[in-house]
């Protein structure tokens, strides 16, 4: 007696996605639910992975920067650093380029003469040397770099620019500096490595010196290293830079703080990854109560289904696959909208376009993971009818 | 002459809450060939009988042959292999598919043999013209007649070519002209297919060889026809 029944791989594809093709908007609408969910997980990892590796690059570019700065003494009072600071440090022999600014005290930068006096917005004068651009390798915005030392000029940190509100430049662009007016020259790119020069206006040395007495002290040294030995620089540049009180002097590695940024967004990351979980499990949820409400509709084609020789285990597959088919397709769409979003939002950012390849697979995994348990329990309960009492349906 | 079907002592009563008693030492004998008439006011068990002769239902106690195997003892993907290969089924109500056209609706006849799709749809196109429906291949279900559409179900049934073609109150959902058509149709299968039909119209039932009668879940008596 010749009675084994087998059903073809091909053969349950197109069973299932037949039952699907029959109820489309239904299905359409609920593979949609996984869409959004798995496109909000995708674009979640392509975003922050695109502004991590803007970071990142900034990280590579910036990891050889090491700051020296004004510390506080034993006693809490202002220390400034010895004048001799950055001639010391130059001869570091793996340091690369050194550059200083000075900070000028009780002097404020008002737009004009008109604004009181303590309205200051929170901005600091430095005195800064020409090299400062190249050390800190942050571009201008607009304008140049205090091109004439001699001249009461200023160029303004990205921050500084927006508070004093100065977009564009021209040569009647003044501020009012310490009771006299400045030219603005120029306006610098934000520096995310060192934000004290975001809220400062940098005037030369020159003028400093003349009009406010600096007489070239420094408040700051920034420097760069070799990369290969930034930390054996950091060990002896407190000694270097004050030889009779090193304690007075903080050493900074600039970069630590993108570090810190990388790690914020990574946390922002998770809590996002946890929100994009709990949509994609209210999807998935969806998907079991449509496939549920599928089998109570199909009690007849799966009686006729059983009477034609499906077997228990080939009505669970038809139905399993259904689920998993209709989590797949949403899975896709969700892994392009969110590719979508990824680029988009980078590009709005003007961040480079990263989307790890671990987002796009474990988009489609999830969708496949979730459209497998959401129809395990439907797909039991199908193929647990007993077939006579399915075909008794009216 | 060989048995297609042999039920002997069959009973099947309904578990709990229902606990109804729907088969009580049911002994039947279906040749090879024969065609058959179940008869029988409502809720006299032929459904369940029908059931139980293809193999959807087990029952409480008692043996069911078809085709020289006994069933009682076979798993459920067995049984399943024995719809397959050994039987056809007949609705009332049809069960067509939808959503899939004249010719794929009987395709799925030979869906759980693993025969290829090719293979399916070329047997299902000769067995339409056996039914007079070749010229609706492509026709959805529901652009066809009820009596189409039985003979749709019928070229289902029969694209295995079934030792047994079982069929539960196939007019039941007909005008009675339609309704003998398909009841002929049924019956000049006999010879080649064992056909047992269920049904309350005794001008149905006139178109088989034999007549069972069931009432209360008991065959009254067995009749050939004149």
């Amino acid at each position: 007696m010749k009675a084994a029944t087998r059903l073809r791989a091909g053969d349950a594809v197109a069973v299932s996605t037949a039952g699907l093709r029959a109820r489309r908007l239904r299905a359409a609408l609920s593979a949609l639910g996984v869409a959004i969910a798995i496109a909000a997980l995708v674009a979640v990892l392509g975003v922050a992975e695109s502004s991590k590796a803007e970071l990142l690059d900034q990280l590579g570019r910036q990891g050889n920067l090491l700051t020296v700065a004004t510390g506080k003494t034993f006693g809490g009072d202002p220390a400034p650093l010895p004048a001799t600071a950055p001639a010391m440090i130059r001869r570091i022999p793996p340091v690369r380029s050194v550059t200083a600014v000075g900070n000028v005290e009780g002097v404020t930068v008002r737009r004009s003469a008109a604004v009181p006096s303590q309205q200051t917005g929170g901005i600091t004068v430095l005195a800064a040397q020409p090299s400062l651009v190249d050390v800190l390798a942050v571009p201008l915005a607009r304008g140049a770099f205090l091109p004439h030392p001699a001249f009461p000029e200023v160029v303004l940190g990205d921050a500084t620019a927006r508070i004093l509100g100065i977009g564009a430049i021209d040569a009647q662009t003044q501020v009012y500096l310490g009771g006299t007016y400045f030219t603005v020259v120029g306006i610098l790119a934000p520096t995310p490595v060192a934000p004290e020069i975001d809220t400062a206006a940098l005037i030369s040395y020159d003028v400093a010196d003349e009009l406010f007495q600096l007489q070239g002290r420094s408040s700051r040294v920034y420097l760069r290293v070799d990369p290969d030995q930034v930390a054996d620089v950091a060990a002896v540049l407190a000694f270097t830079a004050a030889p009779q009180d090193p304690r007075s002097v903080e050493v900074g590695r600039p970069s630590d703080l993108l570090l810190a940024r990388i790690a914020a967004k990574g946390a922002f990351v998770g809590l996002f990854l946890g929100l994009g979980s709990i949509a994609l499990l209210v999807a998935g949820v969806g998907i079991a109560n449509i496939m549920v409400i599928s089998v109570l509709e199909r009690r007849a084609e799966i009686g006729l289904r059983r009477a034609l020789g499906a077997r228990r285990r080939d009505v669970a597959v038809q139905f399993l696959l259904e689920s998993a088919l209709l989590t797949t397709a949403g899975g896709v769409l969700g892994v392009a909208l969110g590719c979508l979003a990824t680029a988009v939002a980078a590009h709005l950012a003007g961040n480079p376009v990263a989307i790890p390849v671990v987002a796009p697979i474990a988009g489609l995994a999830a969708a496949l993971a979730v459209g497998a348990l959401a129809g395990c329990y439907p797909a039991l309960r199908a193929a647990r009818l007993p077939p006579a009492d399915a075909l008794r349906t009216p | 002459m060989t048995t297609a079907l042999e039920l002997h002592l069959v009973n099947k009563i309904y578990p709990p809450p229902t606990t109804v008693t729907a088969l009580r030492d049911v002994s039947l004998v279906v040749r090879t060939g024969e065609t058959v008439a179940i008869t029988g006011p409502s809720g006299a068990g032929k459904t369940t009988l029908l059931s139980i002769l293809g193999t959807l239902e087990r029952p409480t106690s008692g043996a069911v042959r078809i085709a020289g195997t006994d069933t009682t003892d076979l798993s459920d993907p067995d049984l399943a292999g024995v719809r397959a290969w050994h039987l056809g089924f007949v609705f009332q109500q049809f069960f067509l598919l939808d959503h899939l056209s004249v010719l794929d609706n009987v395709a799925t006849g030979l869906l759980y043999r693993g025969v290829p799709a090719a293979t399916r749809r070329a047997r299902a196109g000769e067995v339409l013209e056996r039914v007079g429906l070749s010229g609706r291949l492509r026709h959805r279900p529901a652009q066809l007649s009820g009596g189409e559409r039985q003979r749709v179900a019928i070229a289902r049934a029969l694209v295995g070519q079934p030792a047994v073609l079982l069929a539960d109150e196939p007019t039941g959902n007909l005008d009675s002209a339609t309704g003998q058509e398909i009841a002929a149709l049924l019956a000049g299968l006999g010879g080649s297919t064992t056909v047992v039909l269920i049904t309350h119209n005794m001008e149905v039932a006139a178109t088989m060889a034999r007549q069972v009668q069931l009432r209360d879940g008991r065959i009254l008596d067995t009749a050939d026809a004149p």
